[in-house]
């Protein structure tokens, strides 16, 4: 990694509102940050702790506070727009199902910072389309209308885009929000295959923690107090990081899934004995139902999970007395 | 072309179609009346009816586009208010050369007055409602603040009009009306020269309004400098509305209906094929508001504000309640 040249490099960069002449709003701050060629970066933070103003901030949409962004070597807030837009291409939450547009169209206006004063397209412009339509594989809805599109294809459109204006770094404002589950697990996988294979930096915010730690190169994690930690994703979890950035209320994240528990403590303990899948999912549905899977060797209520799927067989020993039960369902209803 | 023909042909005296393809194609023809009628009169205002159609039909589509609305247009954002503001301005102040009559008679330099004093309006209106819409993210909230904002223009022409002599007030409400005759001679260039300027700005703003296609942010990604485009957008427009509202009075309905026409018939978003478009629908569409503005046949003109009035509005109930291709602006 000490071999990579950073693309993209802040300093002391403090994100915020300048609203009228009543004292900046800080958001978070100050950020020093590194970005670099081939990588994916996943944003990851609460509602409302400023991933989108700190992604707008780098894409030149909005003024820093303080501090400055290093675009490629030059300072960011003296390049030109059209200078920007050769380096910087965006995918937004803004709503741009409008105008008529067909998907072909909107994807060469990715070329819009290349082409000429009448915005024609050359054959290299026509070669640079094809190939980002089929790095995203669009070609199924090319000649229909932008409206008629799912969220999961408008998204995968306007990721095609981005990849025609042919920049070295593409930043997408929570680009699996309102997607279905394949439809996310999918554009994760797309955006990790382009980092590798195009040298790209992506850039992106989300919710989606569990496809973040799977795909990312690269986490910085946002807290509500505006604090940023940046690091590999296991780093991230090892050092509490995520546990601190998403400390709420009755909400756990725990290191050893990888996932949040959304359930509160249980007040009954029990202990849980078997092997594989049926004693995972039967832990699952314990939780649920508010027990505590208890570690510990002695305790008065155990259940044994066995026998070979289909068929399981859960034996129940309360206070020295044996029950058999064979579904779930009748075990659960009897504790 | 044929629309063309046709508006030179009809009129309250009969003129057989051979005799007009002859006057105007060799300028010769037994009957002097007749090569009077057509050269003086309805040469001219056929000429008007395409520059007014170009020219409103373009400006319609520039505000669609700038405003992402699909019922913006200049007489809806009270451009066309604004224009108004400021003939009311020139007219109906008190002095000597206040009378449209008076100002016609000055030539050119009271056709530049009017001109001015009426893009200067439109400039002004569309300034506010572009400054106040900065502010605001709901489209649909700035095109009420227009409609508004048109509404308080024209009621301030109002006060002004209650406050004026008779004279005055009758020659602004025949203004009001929207005439394509009187446009004649010098003012046909002036009314020329100045959309056809507009139309080239808009032209070469093509580019631009095909990014803001995508809302100001994304064009902002894409290298365009959002205000200054606005600047150019806003600029061309109200030259483009406010000439024309000088000249022809406030025609309304055809900016907002051509757009969509154009965007329907030609199947596209791109405004390199969007702004001939509309020019070439737009012609079309105004010879033949006119052609029907005669009432052939009888001797009356109706004003052309109710013609365009009855052939628009069934257009945009259309857009709003016609299928969805339409309505997925």
């Amino acid at each position: 990694m000490a071999a990579q040249t950073s693309l993209l490099h802040t300093s002391g960069l403090t994100i915020g509102y300048q609203a009228g002449k009543s004292k900046p709003k800080v958001i978070a701050g100050p950020l020093d940050l590194e970005l670099y060629a081939g990588q994916l970066i996943c944003l990851l933070g609460p509602n409302g702790c400023g991933k989108s103003t700190l992604l707008r901030t780098i894409s030149g949409l909005q003024h820093p506070l303080k501090g400055e962004i290093i675009l490629d070597g030059k300072e960011l807030k003296k390049m030109k727009p059209a200078q920007v837009a050769k380096k910087i291409s965006l995918v937004l939450t803004d709503n741009i199902r409008s105008g008529n547009l067909d998907v072909y169209s909107l994807i060469s206006l990715g070329r819009y910072p290349h082409s000429g004063w009448l915005g024609i397209l050359t054959a290299h412009d026509k070669q640079v389309i094809d190939n980002a339509i089929k790095a995203t594989h669009t070609e199924a809805f090319l000649d229909r209308k932008m409206d008629s599109l799912s969220d999961g294809e408008c998204q995968k459109v306007m990721l095609a885009r981005a990849m025609a204006q042919d920049t070295p770094l593409i930043i997408l404002d929570e680009p699996t929000a309102h997607l279905d589950l394949p439809s996310r697990i999918q554009l994760m996988r797309l955006l990790h295959q382009l980092a590798k294979e195009t040298n790209k930096a992506i850039l992106l915010s989300t919710h989606e923690l569990d496809l973040a730690l799977q795909v990312a190169d690269q986490i910085w994690l946002m807290s509500n107090g505006g604090h940023l930690d940046a690091g590999l994703p296991e780093e991230l979890v090892l050092n509490g990081s995520f546990q601190h950035a998403f400390d709420k209320d009755g909400i756990a994240f725990d290191a050893a899934t990888g996932t949040f528990n959304i359930h509160y403590a249980g007040k009954r303990s029990i202990k849980v004995t078997g092997e594989g899948t049926a004693a995972f999912w039967t832990k699952k549905a314990l939780v649920r139902n508010g027990f505590n899977i208890s570690t510990a060797g002695q305790n008065d209520l155990r259940v044994s999970v066995s026998g070979e799927g289909p068929e399981f067989i859960w034996t129940v020993q309360k206070n020295n007395e044996h029950t058999t039960y064979t579904s779930l369902r009748g075990f659960l209803a009897a504790l | 072309m044929v629309a063309f023909l046709l508006d030179v042909a009809l009129g309250s005296v009969h003129i057989p179609l051979k005799e007009v393809i002859k006057v105007l194609f060799t300028s010769g023809s037994g009957n002097d009346t007749w090569v009077y009628i057509i050269e003086e009169i309805r040469l001219p205002k056929a000429l008007t009816a395409i520059i007014v159609g170009c020219g409103l039909s373009v400006s319609g589509l520039q505000m669609q586009t700038l405003f992402r609305n699909p019922l913006a247009g200049p007489s809806v954002l009270g451009i066309t208010a604004g224009a108004s503001l400021g003939v009311a301005l020139v007219m109906l102040s008190a002095g000597s050369i206040t009378s449209l009559y008076t100002i016609k008679e000055l030539g050119i330099s009271g056709s530049w007055l009017i001109i001015l004093a009426s893009s200067f309006g439109a400039a002004l209106i569309m300034i506010l409602i572009v400054s106040i819409s900065s502010s605001l993210k709901d489209n649909v909230i700035v095109l009420i603040v227009g409609v508004m904002i048109g509404n308080i223009t024209l009621s301030v022409i109002s006060i002004w009009q209650y406050f004026s002599s008779p004279e005055l007030i009758k020659d602004y409400l025949l203004w009001t009306f929207g005439s394509l005759g009187g446009v004649t001679g010098g003012q046909l260039t002036i009314l020329a020269i100045v959309v056809f300027a507009g139309l080239f700005i808009s032209f070469l703003s093509s580019k631009l309004l095909d990014a803001l296609l995508l809302g100001d942010n994304y064009a902002r990604s894409m290298g365009l400098t959002v205000k200054r485009a606005r600047i150019l957008i806003i600029g061309s427009t109200s030259i483009l509305a406010g000439g024309i509202t000088a000249f022809c009075g406030p025609i309304g309905f055809i900016g907002i209906a051509v757009p969509h026409l154009a965007r329907a018939l030609f199947n596209t978003s791109n405004h390199r094929i969007l702004i001939p478009a509309c020019c070439l629908i737009g012609t079309v569409l105004m010879l033949i508001c006119d052609i029907v503005a005669q009432l052939p046949g009888s001797q009356t003109v109706l004003p052309i504000n109710v013609i365009t009035a009855l052939v628009g509005s069934p257009v945009v109930i259309w857009i709003i309640a016609g299928p969805t291709k339409l309505r997925g602006f």
